[in-house]
């Protein structure tokens, strides 16, 4: 696999891009979309057929995940020190997991990327041209999938698995409604929102992932089995 | 870029800056002193203090997790969290705020360890330009001499033992600390630093130092209107001379 990677930006001091191998693929979606079963059937597969796997995902950072839970317990975040606190933690997950497994030929899932951090501070009234220098480290994945699933089916699907909404992920920080079901759906739409205008910038494969799960998975697998044959 | 009265802020910012040992912590400490005697609303914010993120600064800095992009982001998310929970507001409150260090700390810095300047500038761009910056500008000898004259144990990213310019911390601190003063010198003009020499004696400085600041700053207009008011325990009691005493006397006690 001696295809080339290349940072978005500036990308990170002393790591040249073009000497990173391996494969890196994006799985995006809201809580609900099945991104954590598909990773799971991914890593199944691909290990399976003889590739080696790395999983990372959003706040895993040894270095700030904890603090970065805590914070949000309490909500005393601004916006602007929530999106540099998040990209700390992806930055730490990037140096220390990303690139040197790109760099031994792994094949490196990500359970969301800098979209879905981009979009969150979006939604939250920061500058996309901001965001998109302070995320110009990031190297440009081989696949972006991005599972679409309508706000209403979320709803059904996190209640059925949690009985219950996440208050992130509802966007309740932003007051748009005081009712956490209403704010859940105008929150998704806004998230969607700032999905579409991203895709001007970034280029995402939509998956529509209102189907059912083998459904998907046999669709992500015909589309990675196909970047992995021209690697 | 803009500095706080260009946004319309009531408030004024003032920065201090340069390498350690200039003796600008010093120099701040005396100006906050005489600005409270004055009556000034004013607040001291130093860099790197964000309690919310401490323990993660200081976690990675005890393990040497940091790397030059994580060491620029996790000094960024302290910034913004004091910036945006005190700063601000008191900014909008009127107050004049003392900041030692800046976003120049970290320009001078991140960029010495590798991170592309336009980055660091791009991610520090949700902050006002200081309404006056001084640079304390001493011989990198000078300050050098007085951070090392006892021999103290340098931790490993203060020495910039990250950079791997020398296995000696002592050595390796020498050489870091004058790339940073390189760095400062460098963005003296973009961002109108004033140079303050700080081989001079302490009392020259801020002489030097009152004077810059009252010419910039119409001082009046950040007065308390009222003194400030007394904890409840002290207002009891002057509550009660006030009522024996005669009021020449109690001149004579606050004198």
């Amino acid at each position: 696999m001696n295809h080339s990677h290349r940072f978005y930006g500036h990308g990170i001091p002393h790591v040249n891009a073009a000497e990173l191998g391996g494969q890196l693929i994006v799985v995006e979606g809201a809580d609900g979309s099945g991104r954590s079963t598909q990773i799971a059937e991914l890593v199944n597969w691909l290990e399976t057929s003889g590739h080696a796997t790395v999983q990372v995902g959003l706040k895993r950072s040894t270095l700030v995940s904890e603090e970065l839970e805590r914070a949000q317990e309490g909500n005393v975040l601004s916006r602007t020190t929530l999106a540099l606190f998040y990209a700390t933690d992806f930055a730490d997950q990037l140096e220390n997991i990303i690139l040197p497994a790109l760099k031994s030929g792994f094949i490196v899932l990500a359970d969301r990327y800098i979209y879905t951090l981009m979009a969150r501070d979006m939604v939250r009234g920061m500058d996309e041209a901001w965001l998109k220098n302070l995320y110009g480290i990031a190297p440009e994945p081989d696949a972006v999938f991005y599972l679409s699933v309508e706000p209403q089916e979320l709803v059904q699907r996190n209640l059925s698995k949690t009985a219950t909404l996440d208050y992130w992920e509802s966007g309740m920080d932003l007051g748009l409604s005081r009712n956490v079901f209403d704010s859940f759906l105008k929150y998704q739409a806004a998230m969607g929102e700032a999905f579409r205008q991203l895709e001007k910038s970034y280029h995402f494969d939509i998956i529509d992932a209102n189907r059912s799960v083998g459904a998907v998975t046999k669709e992500l697998r015909k589309k990675i089995g196909e970047l992995l044959q021209e690697a | 870029m803009k500095t706080f009265a260009d946004s319309q802020f009531p408030g004024r910012l003032i920065a201090v800056e340069g390498l350690d040992g200039s003796g600008k912590s010093t120099q701040i400490y005396l100006l906050k002193r005489w600005l409270e005697a004055e009556g000034i609303k004013v607040y001291f914010s130093e860099w790197n203090s964000s309690e919310l993120v401490k323990s993660a600064t200081s976690k990675g800095k005890k393990r040497e997790l940091l790397t030059p992009t994580t060491f620029s982001l996790i000094h960024a998310t302290d910034f913004a969290d004091r910036y945006e929970r005190h700063l601000v507001p008191l900014l909008r409150a009127g107050y004049i705020v003392l900041c030692d260090r800046y976003i120049f700390t970290a320009f001078a810095r991140d960029v010495t360890r590798g991170c592309p300047p336009d980055w660091v500038r791009g991610n520090y761009s949700f902050a006002c330009a200081p309404d006056l910056t001084m640079f304390f500008k001493a011989d990198l000898d000078v300050s050098l001499n007085r951070i090392l004259e006892g021999r103290p144990k340098l931790k490993f990213f203060e020495a910039g033992m990250d950079l791997r310019l020398s296995n000696d911390p002592y050595e390796s601190f020498k050489i870091f600390q004058g790339r940073i003063l390189d760095q400062y010198l460098a963005m003296t003009k973009e961002f109108n630093f004033v140079i303050i020499d700080a081989n001079e004696v302490v009392e020259k400085q801020q002489v030097i130092a009152r004077k810059l600041v009252s010419d910039r700053i119409d001082l009046k207009r950040f007065k308390r209107r009222s003194p400030l008011p007394l904890p409840p325990a002290l207002r009891k009691a002057r509550h009660e001379r006030e009522e024996h005493d005669d009021p020449e006397k109690e001149e004579d006690k606050t004198a």
